[in-house]
């Protein structure tokens, strides 16, 4: 027991949590993006792929570090719009245009890879992020190396959530999002594109996704390898529902997941051999079904989810 | 009342071999309401929407009207131009987006999307200077999802008002409305003519259109058959005109009640989704007699018609039919004599896949009409699907034609014959002619009417007055899950319906009125 409140109370957890919270950050805020528009994006899978391995590729082949996350954003969009267009004017079923890019994406950066380097047994490795130090905050006691010691893509995602809840929530662009996942036919009556709208909203939220998997590779394991994202995109559309289709509940599932997954990190360290380390890594996992029963149950979805519109029809 | 505000020329709309509209013309002047009647099919619902830019015409041209009055032509197929003209159109099934507020309804697409903000304070004060001057009150911070019927109606109408619009069009806007709100509307659409609005109102009701409009203009099968000033306008001579043939009203004729049929003391059904269900409701129905129920949606119909249809069960109280306990289930209401014509046909009236025939076969899947040896008898069941379809007029490719491609006109009466054929001792009709135009809804109250003749005991749910009237021997009211005590029709006048109606009940529609 007091294991545990030691893990808790250490500033390292908490720094760690942050950490590995900030790839479900990106990806929990672009599949919520998609969503609010009535898009659901099974993609988000293969566009985290896609995304590390463009961010790695660009600095690999000697780009500064934020080319490589504008690289990652760009190829998202680039999937983005392929599933937008697949899904919005021709209308097809969302689940399997969704699989079919995250097949496409991710069979297209491995391939990318081994074009890129035919030869390699090692992946070569990048001079990654490094933490950036904040005037002030990060000199605070606990709270300075615990929040903010991080690297600045933690801190882009933090700040991107504040962003789109704004957006959302406080202009028209952001209520036209809403309604067109709500009830698409009151934004055509309202004279406005529900096609643009939703495309926009995907292709947005897709490099928002990308950008996910670019902290993959430039700020936690500095190189791209095979199997790497590990279904965090499936985790992240989990956590929508989480989030109940809201920022600030969304950024909260990703830390609690993140928390969940460096807890069971140092647990395993706590009573090493007692436990086989699997039941461990289950945990998170775990502790996310029970949290998603908990408070999915009455989620307020967005009624228009997953239905194409076809203007003139209803 | 010269001052043109929309004009109209040869507007022609093909859906491939269907001539929705042909060489309709119209003119619309300022202030002025004018109805657009017609039987369901009739092109009305087709023509606004080219108007409104949802539809792109083949043929013909729109001018609307600028804010100097100088009539200028109207790009075709899309909503924001129509919108920009000063057009606004309240659909049948509203378009708002339930999880979003009032305010937010109404100000979506006002604002350029990339502005930094909503400006909802601003709209907030041109809604209430809207809300006083045309009477349409409703909480602009209330999430529209809440609200009632009649409620979202007018946050419909105030979104139209508050972009401005010189035209509003309504598509059969009473068709979800109470007998008072339907008063409170046309009241609050005679105030916004005054103040210099046009209004195009659809309907299929030709009370409404007396009650209301300046100036009618009847459609049938996509033409404009007439167009002329309301004051003196016949209504049998419109009807006439709209269906495309004389119209003969049912007439019942008064007869002795025979036996008590169905008898229900003090039975209640739990509701959905907070609805007040049906609460201690007790009723006689003789056989030879129709029993209207007269109420808005919602207030315990469902519960009263699942427990006689047997897809649902009382908590409390007993049910007899001719004395015995009718078993459980729809099996168990079929084998007992009931009769059902669903609410709506198309969830559970019929199996939009399956053939007229195979329909007809539903509810006595054991007969030896239908099956021998657990194996079907096509052609026995196709022999009979031929005979009601030429009994009942179903105009049908065939009998294995799939009910899904037929109007709605003739899936009732797909509905109707299986129904009738069986002989019931007691129909329960659940709001049947709900959707359907003159012609088709005239001959579901012939055969009630034959049906009640004969001896069969009818229980009549609706949400139409006129019809509850005219073919009901006696009509009780259901409000909040309880019934009143039933009355002969000749006792019974439309304002006490209606009062009845609005009374205790959900209330909920009314709250804000």
């Amino acid at each position: 027991m007091s294991a545990i409140l030691d893990i808790l109370a250490s500033a390292s957890f908490w720094a760690a949590a942050l950490r590995i919270a900030t790839p479900l950050m990106f990806g929990v805020l672009g599949a919520l993006i998609c969503e609010r528009s009535g898009v659901l994006n099974l993609g988000i899978e293969g566009i985290f792929t896609a995304g590390a391995m463009a961010g790695w590729l660009a600095v690999h082949l000697g780009a500064d570090l934020w080319t490589g996350v504008l690289a990652a954003a760009l190829t998202g969009a680039v999937f983005g719009l392929l599933l937008a267009l697949l899904t919005v004017p021709l209308g097809l079923s969302q689940h399997v245009a969704g699989i079919g890019v995250t097949l496409l994406a991710t069979s297209l950066a491995y391939f990318t890879y081994r074009v890129v380097l035919p030869t390699a047994s090692t992946p070569p490795r990048i001079e990654p992020f490094g933490p950036v130090r904040l005037p002030v905050l990060s000199d605070l006691p606990f709270l300075g190396p615990a929040l903010f010691s991080q690297t600045p893509l933690t801190f882009l995602a933090l700040t991107l959530f504040g962003l789109v809840a704004f957006v959302l929530y406080r202009t028209p662009l952001g209520l036209a999002i809403r309604a067109a996942g709500e009830n698409p036919a009151a934004v055509e009556a309202q004279g406005l594109d529900v096609h643009l709208v939703r495309i926009g909203a995907v292709v947005t939220g897709s490099a928002v996704m990308a950008l996910g998997g670019a902290f993959l590779t430039m700020s936690a394991f500095n190189a791209f390898f095979f199997e790497m994202t590990g279904g965090r995109g499936w985790i992240c559309i989990a956590l929508t529902v989480f989030a109940s289709w809201r920022p600030g509940k969304a950024l909260l599932g990703a830390i609690l997941f993140g928390a969940f997954d460096a807890f069971q990190l140092r647990l395993q360290h706590e009573v090493a051999g007692a436990v086989p380390s699997q039941v461990f890594l289950m945990l998170p996992y775990l502790l996310s079904i029970a949290a998603l029963c908990l408070v999915a149950r009455r989620a307020d979805y967005p009624k228009a989810l997953m239905i194409p519109y076809v203007k003139g029809q209803r | 009342m010269s001052l043109p505000a929309l004009r109209i020329r040869g507007v022609t709309k093909r859906f491939g071999p269907l001539v929705a509209n042909e060489a309709v013309d119209l003119d619309l002047a300022r202030g002025e309401i004018l109805a657009l009647l017609g039987e369901n099919g009739a092109g009305k619902t087709t023509l606004m929407n080219i108007l409104f830019g949802h539809y792109v015409a083949d043929e013909g041209t729109i001018e609307v009207a600028d804010e100097a009055g100088a009539l200028r032509p109207l790009p075709a197929g899309s909503p924001g131009a129509a919108l920009a003209a000063g057009i606004g159109m309240v659909h049948q099934h509203f378009a708002l987006a339930e999880s979003l507020s009032v305010i937010e309804n109404v100000v979506l697409g006002t604002r350029p999307l990339l502005a930094p903000g909503l400006g909802l304070r601003a709209a907030r004060r041109r809604l209430d200077t809207l809300m006083r001057d045309s009477g349409l009150r409703v909480d602009p911070n209330r999430r529209v999802g809440a609200l009632g019927v009649g409620e979202k109606q007018r946050v419909e109408i105030l979104k139209v008002l508050h972009r401005g619009a010189r035209i509003l069009v309504l598509d059969e806007p009473t068709a979800v409305l109470a007998p008072q709100e339907a008063e409170q509307l046309f009241g609050i659409l005679r105030r916004l003519r005054g103040q210099g609005l046009s209004v195009i109102f659809i309907s299929h009701k030709l009370g409404e259109v007396a009650a209301l409009a300046d100036r009618v203009a009847v459609l049938r099968a996509g033409r404009k058959v007439a167009d002329q000033p309301v004051a003196g306008a016949d209504k049998t001579a419109l009807a006439a005109l709209m269906v495309g043939r004389e119209v003969v009203p049912s007439r019942r004729v008064p007869q002795a009640p025979g036996p008590a049929l169905l008898v229900l003391d003090r039975v209640s059904v739990p509701g959905e989704r907070g609805r007040p269900g049906l609460v201690e409701a007790s009723l006689t129905i003789h056989g030879g007699e129709i029993l209207g129920i007269a109420g808005v949606s919602g207030n315990g119909q469902a519960e009263l018609a699942g427990l006689l249809a047997g897809m649902k069960t009382s908590s409390v109280g007993t049910v007899r039919l001719a004395g015995q306990a009718i078993p459980p289930g729809p099996a168990g209401a079929v084998a007992s004599g009931i009769g059902r014509i669903p609410e709506d046909r198309h969830r559970d009236g019929a199996v939009g896949s399956l053939g007229v025939a195979e329909n007809l076969a539903l509810e006595t899947l054991s007969s030896p009409d239908v099956q021998r040896w657990g194996f079907l008898r096509f052609g026995r069941m196709r022999e009979t699907a031929s005979r009601a379809i030429s009994a009942y007029d179903i105009r049908c490719p065939g009998p294995e034609a799939p009910v899904r491609l037929l109007s709605g006109g003739n899936m009732q009466k797909v509905i109707l014959a299986r129904a009738f054929e069986s002989h019931p001792r007691l129909v329960l009709a659940d709001q049947p002619t709900r959707g359907l135009d003159v012609g088709a809804a005239g001959e579901v109250h012939r055969r009630l009417l034959e049906a009640r003749n004969r001896g069969a005991g009818i229980l009549l749910i609706s949400e139409d007055l006129d019809e509850l009237l005219a073919i009901s021997d006696r009509i009780a009211v259901m409000a909040g899950g309880r019934l009143s005590e039933p009355q002969a029709v000749e006792n019974v006048t439309l304002a006490e319906l209606g009062l009845k109606m609005a009374a205790s009940g959900t209330g909920q529609d009314r709250a804000a009125a």
